[in-house]
């Protein structure tokens, strides 16, 4: 890899000039992952410093809308962690199957991966025809490839031996199709899935959740950062809602770990707790 | 007077972890970061191996947790970890580097960067070149870069491609690397 280093101080800039001419707050984002985005992403254009990449950014949007696929991370799996899966099934679905209506948001959803398991474990328990999933994520060409739900045939082995592990039901092969070395997600578990754009530092409350998963995406945020899109979640939930991060993500170190009791240690699964007060 | 040892290591290099950990004194005040490559979506039992093994307090770190002395930490798999300047630990969930996640270079580079001078890294053996441009940071900034003799390593490519690399690297053989860290910053009582 070449020797490219930007500062703290071009850091500073780099992020305000997207701001400014994008729209787009990177400013509470952990610093060492987005140092080494913007590093991979010089590396990948061929930039050598600070000054050419901001020059390409305040001058090209073709550019940005590359760069933002760099600068988010969409690494994504199905089944990641098959025992959060198990947990979930066991702890969370029978207060899910009590509600008439399963509203459930994946926030930063990237690709869709994790949107798909999910659909596929309410299927299998009866509630998918129940459920409506809001997936959301702040890069539009994410959303625009999790609604195709396509992915790549090589992933599919470990997809399997990961549906597998977290008792799976059926025969994996039942949810997609397979077509010029793809496979396609079936139509059957797209349906009450509504894929929009929606920026955790932005945007605001736009429903009541009964389940919220947000996993492996508050890594990317400072304390700051993590503490208010906590509260967003907070606001978002229902009385006795649901709460699943990423299982070396943890509330500990933020504000409002109190108003959570905790469902799995291990899997990290919270609820929240009866009192109806806004944290605002 | 170092603040971190970093130890960072793939195929064949989990008995020189151990040995190291046995000897690591029961209160030091520095910490020690181990990033060793593992299967990724396998419940491990690397962190229980190694605290039964060594009887330390061992612990795979969540993300933001401060960095506290005489804790072993212990890279979670399938994360990088890293380090941010306000010395609380943060991960990743990108793509891998090296083909590795979590990469030996990703935490060396965070290591070199937070605690520049004050800072020991040592890469044992391994099947690729991970670590080798990590340590060569530790080295830049002014902290020490020891690597296993590759004469003594099960698998030679990972300590040869950071000599190769790095001219002022320490060659040692894993006798020598645990009195190395047995002794950092001592005076402290070896363990009975």
């Amino acid at each position: 890899m070449a020797e490219r280093h930007i500062t703290n101080d071009d850091l500073v800039e780099i992020l305000h000039l997207i701001n400014r001419t994008y729209g787009y707050d990177f400013s509470d984002y952990s610093r060492a992952s987005i140092k080494r985005r913007i590093h991979r992403s010089m590396d990948m254009s061929n930039l050598e410093t600070a000054y050419e990449l901001k020059f390409r950014l305040a001058n090209d949007a073709e550019y940005f809308r590359w760069f933002l696929e760099v600068l988010t991370v969409n690494v994504t799996e199905m089944f990641r962690d098959p025992e959060f899966y198990t947990e979930l099934r066991e702890k969370v679905f029978p207060a899910l199957a009590t509600y008439p209506i399963i509203k459930i948001w994946h926030a930063g959803c990237a690709t869709g991966e994790e949107v798909y398991s999910m659909a596929i474990m309410l299927k299998e328990a009866g509630l998918l025809e129940r459920a409506k999933i809001y997936a959301t994520d702040l890069n539009p060409l994410n959303i625009e490839k999790a609604k195709k739900g396509i992915t790549s045939l090589q992933h599919v082995k470990s997809y399997t031996h990961n549906y597998i592990r977290s008792g799976g039901k059926t025969d994996f092969s039942d949810y997609y199709s397979a077509q010029y070395g793809a496979a396609i997600i079936s139509s059957e578990l797209r349906k009450n899935i509504l894929f929009s754009q929606h920026n955790l530092v932005t945007d605001q409350v736009f429903n009541e959740f009964q389940l919220i998963c947000c996993r492996n995406v508050l890594i990317y945020f400072n304390k700051d950062l993590q503490n208010r899109v906590i509260s967003l979640f907070y606001d978002s939930l229902s009385p006795m809602g649901y709460l699943a991060i990423g299982t070396k993500e943890s509330l500990l170190f933020t504000e409002v770990r109190d108003r959570f009791e905790v469902i799995s240690a291990e899997n990290k699964i919270f609820r929240r707790k009866k009192s109806s007060t806004s944290i605002k | 007077m170092t603040e971190v040892v970093a130890i960072g290591g793939s195929a064949g290099s989990l008995p020189v972890v151990m040995a190291i950990l046995k000897a690591l004194p029961v209160a030091f005040d520095y910490t020690v970061i181990v990033v060793i490559h593992r299967l990724k979506n396998v419940v491990s039992e690397m962190e229980r191996i190694l605290a039964e093994a060594s009887n330390l307090n061992i612990r795979e770190p969540e993300d933001k947790e401060p960095i506290k002395k005489g804790i072993v930490y212990l890279a979670p798999q399938n994360y990088h970890l890293q380090i941010e300047a306000d010395r609380t630990f943060s991960l990743d969930y990108s793509e891998p580097v090296n083909y590795s996640r979590p990469s030996i270079d990703v935490t060396f580079e965070c290591v070199a960067t937070v605690f520049k001078g004050r800072s020991v890294a040592i890469l044992l053996s391994g099947a690729n070149a991970d670590g080798a441009a990590g340590l060569g940071k530790v080295i830049e900034n002014g902290g020490t870069g020891i690597v296993q003799e590759p004469n003594t390593a099960d698998y030679k490519l990972m300590p040869q491609a950071a000599i190769d690399k790095n001219k002022r690297a320490l060659r040692q053989s894993p006798d020598d690397i645990v009195d190395y860290v047995s002794t950092v910053n001592s005076s402290q009582k070896p363990r009975e």
